[in-house]
């Protein structure tokens, strides 16, 4: 007969080897889809859209009653802000006009509107530490693996992994493992934006010594990966000194605010190759 | 019953961080509560068990992060492990020692959890020392809180005194 310490030994070693294999079957496959990963993912998605409804429907209820102290006074302040958002409008309509006019002069072709689907953000990352988020969207609504995800403020990420029918997990590009082309809109300067775990949480690497950046430059996918839209915001950098190697020490700090992402847009486009000689490592 | 309570209450942890998490990254930086859960299964119910949550706790965790399906679960396990043999060895029926348990086992898995990432992906040890520790604090308070809740709920106490046990005198 065993000890009963002997028998918990027992069990703590067949675990511990138990989770040793299942790390190692991941880290030397290659690629492919842990079956585990998706059957979780759908099933657990079911229950984050039943508990982002009842946080949602609580939190509505509180920002209602919130909403209305004060609501005169923002009501006011509000008045004012469209009166001058109005007039921006005619301003940029009116650059808008002169830009597509300029197009057709230089006999550019326009770039389609991209297919985008709305999503809500239906979970966080029970890691904390690695940032994802899952999304209210999966393969029934033509989400697919490495489609892009943006907000109105720019990029957000990418979806990772093969979508639940459902829902789907979106790797946001600050977290460690994420990586996009990237190019300083006034410069032109291209690079590589990557994630960090400090504050901002973006760095452009890649950029050369030489190259023009200012902190308040705007930082926009360049498009090389093949999963990013070009042009789209990035963030803007916040500190551009001179490195040790060849490279700029460049941070980055995002467009989006990622602690209130609450509604998101998948870009239904398939991803392209990525350009062989700029982009090999663009995405990790 | 034991099971069908534990496996309930890691499930309410992992929907709770999972939601916390939508709401603010922040947030979810803040609090761990599948290691709360696992911490408290392992001193109220023992190593075997606390164990065996830490396994159930993490892989799950490990399943719903996207990163590599083990690390988190193996983590979870060893402190699982620890802290009900802990729990067995010493009286850690105050809310001091509880404290303390519940603290150490957070530092404890973030050095397994990062250590096992270093090692898994080839990447630098980076620990982040004051967010573990700011951690660390929720979890103990977030621990604390509900061991008052569940022994201060009458029907508890006196299933236990009918038992005519308390966690100060389990078995190994």
């Amino acid at each position: 007969m065993l000890d009963i310490r002997q028998r918990t030994g027992y069990l703590l070693l067949a675990i511990m080897v138990g989770h040793v294999i299942l790390i190692s079957a991941q880290v030397q496959s290659k690629s492919g889809v842990r079956v585990l990963e998706v059957v979780a993912l759908g099933a657990f998605s079911r229950v984050q859209l039943g508990a982002a409804a009842v946080v949602d429907g609580a939190r509505n209820f509180w920002g209602n009653y919130v909403g209305l102290r004060g609501a005169r006074a923002e009501n006011e302040q509000l008045r004012a802000q469209l009166a001058e958002l109005e007039v921006r409008l005619q301003e940029q309509r009116a650059l808008a006009a002169r830009t597509v006019r300029l197009q057709e002069l230089l006999d550019l072709k326009t770039s389609a509107t991209l297919p985008t689907i709305a999503a809500e953000v239906i979970g966080g990352n029970p890691n904390p530490g690695m940032r994802t988020i899952t999304i209210g969207r999966g393969s029934a609504d033509g989400v697919r693996a490495n489609m892009a995800v943006i907000a109105p403020k720019g990029v957000v990420g990418r979806v990772i992994g093969e979508p639940a029918a459902h829902a789907a997990r979106v790797q946001l590009i600050i977290d460690r493992d994420a990586a996009l082309g990237a190019v300083v809109e006034r410069s032109r300067s291209g690079g590589m934006v990557v994630g960090v775990e400090v504050d901002p949480p973006l760095r452009m690497d890649l950029v050369s010594n030489p190259s023009d950046v200012k902190a308040g430059d705007l930082v926009v996918a360049s498009g090389v990966d093949g999963i990013y839209p070009k042009g789209y915001t990035i963030g803007q950098v916040e500190k551009a000194e001179r490195g040790t190697g060849l490279y700029l020490t460049i941070t980055v700090r995002p467009a989006v605010d990622f602690s209130s992402l609450d509604d998101v847009l998948v870009v239904l486009a398939p991803p392209r190759p990525a350009m062989p000689a700029q982009a090999g490592e663009a995405v990790k | 019953m034991k099971a069908a309570g534990v496996l309930l209450a890691l499930a309410a942890a992992l929907v709770l961080q999972t939601t916390l998490a939508g709401l603010s990254l922040e947030g979810a930086t803040l609090v761990n509560l599948v290691l709360v859960a696992v911490v408290y299964v392992a001193l109220a119910f023992g190593a075997v068990t606390g164990m065996l949550a830490g396994t159930a706790g993490g892989l799950a965790q490990d399943a719903l992060a996207g990163g590599i399906i083990g690390v988190g679960g193996m983590s979870k396990t060893l402190i699982g492990f620890i802290v009900g043999v802990l729990g067995a060895q010493f009286i850690v029926s105050q809310t001091l020692p509880r404290f303390v348990m519940f603290v150490g086992a957070t530092f404890a898995h973030e050095l397994c959890f990062q250590a096992l990432h270093t090692l898994v992906e080839g990447r630098p040890f980076a620990m982040q020392w004051s967010a573990t520790l700011t951690q660390a604090a929720v979890n103990g308070l977030i621990g604390i809180f509900a061991f008052q809740v569940v022994e201060l709920s009458p029907g508890i106490v006196q299933r236990r005194r009918a038992r005519g046990t308390s966690l100060s005198r389990r078995r190994y």
